[in-house]
């Protein structure tokens, strides 16, 4: 098979090669409907790819690093964006190249649209729309073969990988095509449904002005028309809002101003919209299942951009949450919106709401009265937790979003670089930590004050302000959600510890971090500039909050549990209470069982871990002695020069993390509490460790490294 | 413990796919390096032996007289760049010993029903036939796991 193929050239046993897109459109182009032109570049050209560069290895590596049914969502985001930047970074075989541009040069598109085409994706088995990439307006062979490779990478897109067994993905067998089509730049554009999955006697269109790729990720709201499935009649008709526009860039799309006299005016006619059912039809009759199409209106003419079999994401069990967290990607306009929400409503609520509890004097209040108390406190917090995964983790998204436009624009070699932009440094944790740090700094100078702090009684005018500052603002969620009492012990413990080592600074300060972000920018001209400012002012923003809303859902959590003390200081009983409150409690306050050393093998021997693998989370290497920290109080035992291993480091714990030399974490992800704190002061950190802390124990000798992400034991 | 279950099942297929092991060895003469051989064995149903055969004229057989201590390396590798992820070694710590008089039916007969084929050589009168006393398995998965398991003794 050629590594590219006309559409005129392509034969049935070129079915597999040419992926569901592309022999989608041969057949098109056979029935003589009007198709832009295009050329397929065959999955022989990535089979050459992964083969040749020894990709194929690498990408089998990174998805042996941890069983699949282990993986936290987090983790297979991270884990595609680690596919997704060795196809970025590995360049193509001067051979190959060199074959590609003789048999694309003469034919391409002067602008293309660069899109994936999954072989069987035109089975009706394994085929739903978004796991893959598109890119719209992509000018240059050069960009082309760019986008080649990003299309490769979207065999192993975060959906992709969620979806794995039912797409049968394999790195043995998976390969993936491409379709270059001629860029047409339509004046209204849109999808259309045969069958609409929510009503199947109806067909579906949808319609905006300008190009599709709006509608396809949610930009731009379409119009939308039901049609009766057998006689084509409108049922109904629903305007969306209509205010901007698609429109090509210099290279990409831009978003722009829709001109006011169309605003009001539906992107189709009805003989228009009848024009698209008819064409639903024949397509229908040319693959014999009701089709899902991408169309576009150019100069009265309608194009065909792409058709495929209807689909939606297999059914899941109960408890599937993978359309959930496919939900999750969302759009620059979306989160700037929830950012607002976040930023201006969410949070000062949350903040009043725990300042509001902690002001109440539990004291005063008769046991039934306080027992209603608990009972409310902890329907607060149910109600923040709520609120906490409905809309601060889908703005996490805004932090991947800017990775990949850095990971696109620069190709560093360390896949997370983006992340030394997005200034951790205003994060509360790290400002509490600075505190904690300067009343160290105090202790060092005069190490007697530590008995005023032990006493809770500070007087002396250097170290009395600070802590006061501390006390006040992080006094009652030093530990995060779960009651660890942060005792007058605890503190003195942790200053006398912080201060027998030098100071351990951040890695980067503000400064830096800003010179960074104008490095990043002065790689693009004009409009581009503003557009990735944009996008790496709200990466920064989702990235502090994901810190920050811990420490404030923690706050209201604390405030929970301090009922819940005062109740159990009066000698109340647990068991009396509701049971949705002793869930609460137990939820807050659990931890994660530690096991004695080495493991029976029954009729064998003992088992003991050698070396684990995570993911890499912050670079470097470090050795030192264990502390395996399963409850908040653990963290006041800690001693400068200790390696931290926990199952699940919350905000509220990372104030030893000035102390530790390395940070091994159960939970995997690289936007996790752990990975951005190691990363902030430049320590090791490994993520993503099966079992750490069953199969480490406290004392065991560590080996940290955070370049390869490997622990080594003894 | 699932690991603990998943390893003892990991070792037992490796023992009952492959057929040969690399022997390490000691030489018995200056200078005094190490050695390596290709050996046919098998393992005994608890894991905690290994059984293989030589003639005594060997240089291994010379080497193990002098120095019993010995590590074997089993691994299914396909010699595909995929064995990175997805195979298993297991390197084999222990003290080899002949085996002679009345054991030496029980242990032929579990080196036979590995090796039928070897019977010839086995039964020759030169062969001595060898067990591993395994101190040590360090096995190692998804090319960097490392587990060891120290057999009971």
């Amino acid at each position: 098979m050629n590594l590219v193929l006309r559409l005129e050239e392509v034969k049935p046993r070129h079915r597999r090669g040419v992926g569901g897109k592309g022999f989608a459109l041969a057949a098109l182009k056979r029935h003589g409907l009007p198709v832009p032109t295009t050329l397929i570049v065959t999955t022989r050209a990535y089979e050459e790819f992964v083969g040749l560069t020894g990709l194929r290895g690498r990408i089998l590596l990174e998805l042996r690093r941890k069983p699949f049914q282990e993986l936290r969502w987090e983790e297979i985001w991270d884990l595609a964006l680690r596919l997704r930047h060795l196809f970025l970074t590995t360049p193509l075989p001067p051979g190959l190249e060199a074959r590609l541009h003789d048999a694309l040069g003469p034919h391409l598109p002067a602008r293309c649209v660069v899109r994936s085409s999954a072989p069987g994706e035109d089975s009706r088995r394994a085929s739903f729309a978004g796991l893959h990439a598109s890119f719209v307006n992509v000018a240059g062979l050069q960009a082309v073969l760019e986008h080649l490779k990003l299309v490769w990478a979207s065999l192993w897109s975060d959906g992709a990988l969620l979806y794995r067994r039912e797409l049968g993905l394999d790195v043995r067998t998976s390969a993936m095509a491409a379709v270059i089509q001629e860029m047409v730049a339509g004046d209204r554009s849109g999808v259309a449904f045969g069958l609409n999955p929510q009503d199947p006697s109806q067909a579906v269109i949808e319609a905006v002005y300008g190009l599709n790729q709006g509608l396809v990720d949610g930009t731009v709201e379409p119009d939308r028309w039901l049609l009766d499935r057998a006689t084509g009649r409108i049922v109904d008709y629903r305007a969306a809002p209509k205010g901007e526009v698609l429109l090509p860039g210099r290279e990409g799309v831009r978003l722009a101003e829709l001109a006011p006299e169309k605003r009001e005016v539906p992107p189709l006619s009805e003989a228009e919209v009848d024009q698209i059912f008819r064409l639903l039809r024949r397509l229908e009759e040319i693959f014999g299942t009701p089709q899902d199409v991408e169309w576009t209106w150019q100069e009265g003419r309608l194009v065909v951009l792409q058709s495929r079999p209807i689909s939606t994401p297999p059914p899941g069990g109960e408890g599937d949450r993978r359309s959930w967290y496919l939900s999750l990607r969302r759009s620059f306009g979306n989160l700037t919106a929830l950012r607002r929400k976040v930023e201006e409503e969410l949070l000062p609520a949350m903040d009043r709401e725990a300042r509001e509890l902690a002001s109440h004097s539990l004291a005063e209040l008769d046991t039934a009265s306080l027992r209603e108390e608990i009972l409310r406190r902890g329907r607060l917090y149910r109600q923040w937790k709520k609120v906490y995964w409905e809309d601060f983790i889908p703005l996490a998204h805004g932090v991947r979003l800017f990775g990949q436009l850095y990971t696109d624009a620069v190709k560093p070699r360390d896949p997370y670089e983006f992340l030394d932009l997005l200034g951790a440094a205003g994060m509360l944790a790290l400002r509490r930590n600075r505190l904690l740090l300067e009343m160290a700094a105090r202790v060092r100078e005069r190490p007697e004050l530590l008995e005023e702090v032990r006493r809770g009684q500070v007087k002396d005018p250097g170290l009395e302000p600070l802590w006061r500052a501390f006390m006040g603002e992080f006094g009652d969620l030093a530990c995060g959600a779960n009651t660890c009492g942060l005792t007058s012990g605890g503190l003195a413990h942790l200053l006398e510890e912080m201060a027998r080592r030098p100071v351990q600074a951040e890695r980067f300060d503000p400064r830096e971090v800003e010179a960074l972000k104008g490095q990043f920018l002065s790689r693009f001209r004009g409009g581009k500039r503003e557009e990735m400012a944009q996008y790496l002012e709200l990466a920064r923003a989702s990235y502090r909050l994901r810190d920050d809303d811990n420490l404030y859902l923690g706050r209201i959590g604390a405030q929970f549990l301090r009922a819940l003390e005062e109740y159990r200081r009066r000698g109340g009983d647990l068991k009396e209470l509701a049971p949705e409150v002793q869930e609460l409690w137990a939820e807050l306050t659990a931890t994660p069982a530690e096991q004695p050393g080495g493991v029976a093998i029954t009729g064998l021997g003992r088992l003991k871990t050698r070396q684990l693998i995570g993911q890499p989370a912050s670079p470097g290497v470090a050795r030192g002695p264990a502390r395996v920290v399963l409850r908040p109080e653990g963290l006041f035992q800690f001693r400068a020069g200790e390696i931290l291993v926990c199952d699940a480091l919350d905000p509220g714990m990372t104030l030893v993390v000035p102390l530790a030399a390395a940070i091994v974490e159960r939970r995997g992800g690289m936007l996790i509490h752990g990975s951005i704190i190691a990363r902030e002061y430049g320590i090791p950190c490994v993520t993503g460790v099966p079992d750490a802390t069953r199969r480490i124990h406290t004392g065991d000798a560590l080996t940290v490294d955070g370049y390869l992400g490997i622990v080594i034991l003894g | 413990m699932t690991e603990a279950v998943e390893v003892k099942r990991i070792l037992t297929e490796l023992f009952a796919s492959q057929r040969l092991a690399v022997l390490a060895t000691l030489a018995a003469e200056e200078p005094r390096r190490p050695y390596a051989n290709l050996i046919a064995f098998a393992a005994t149903a608890d894991l905690k032996e290994i059984v293989f055969a030589t003639t005594r004229a060997t240089r291994k057989f010379a080497n193990l007289a002098a120095e019993p201590r010995v590590a074997l390396i089993v691994d299914n590798r396909s010699n595909r760049e995929t064995d990175f992820g997805e195979a298993a070694a297991v390197t084999i710590l222990g003290t080899a010993a002949e085996v002679l008089g009345p054991e030496r039916e029980r242990y032929q007969a579990i080196f036979l029903a590995r090796h039928p084929y070897l019977r010839d050589f086995v039964t020759a009168p030169t062969c001595a036939l060898l067990r591993v006393r395994v101190e040590k398995y360090i096995l190692v998965t998804r090319f960097q796991e490392v587990h060891e398991v120290i057999p009971a003794p």
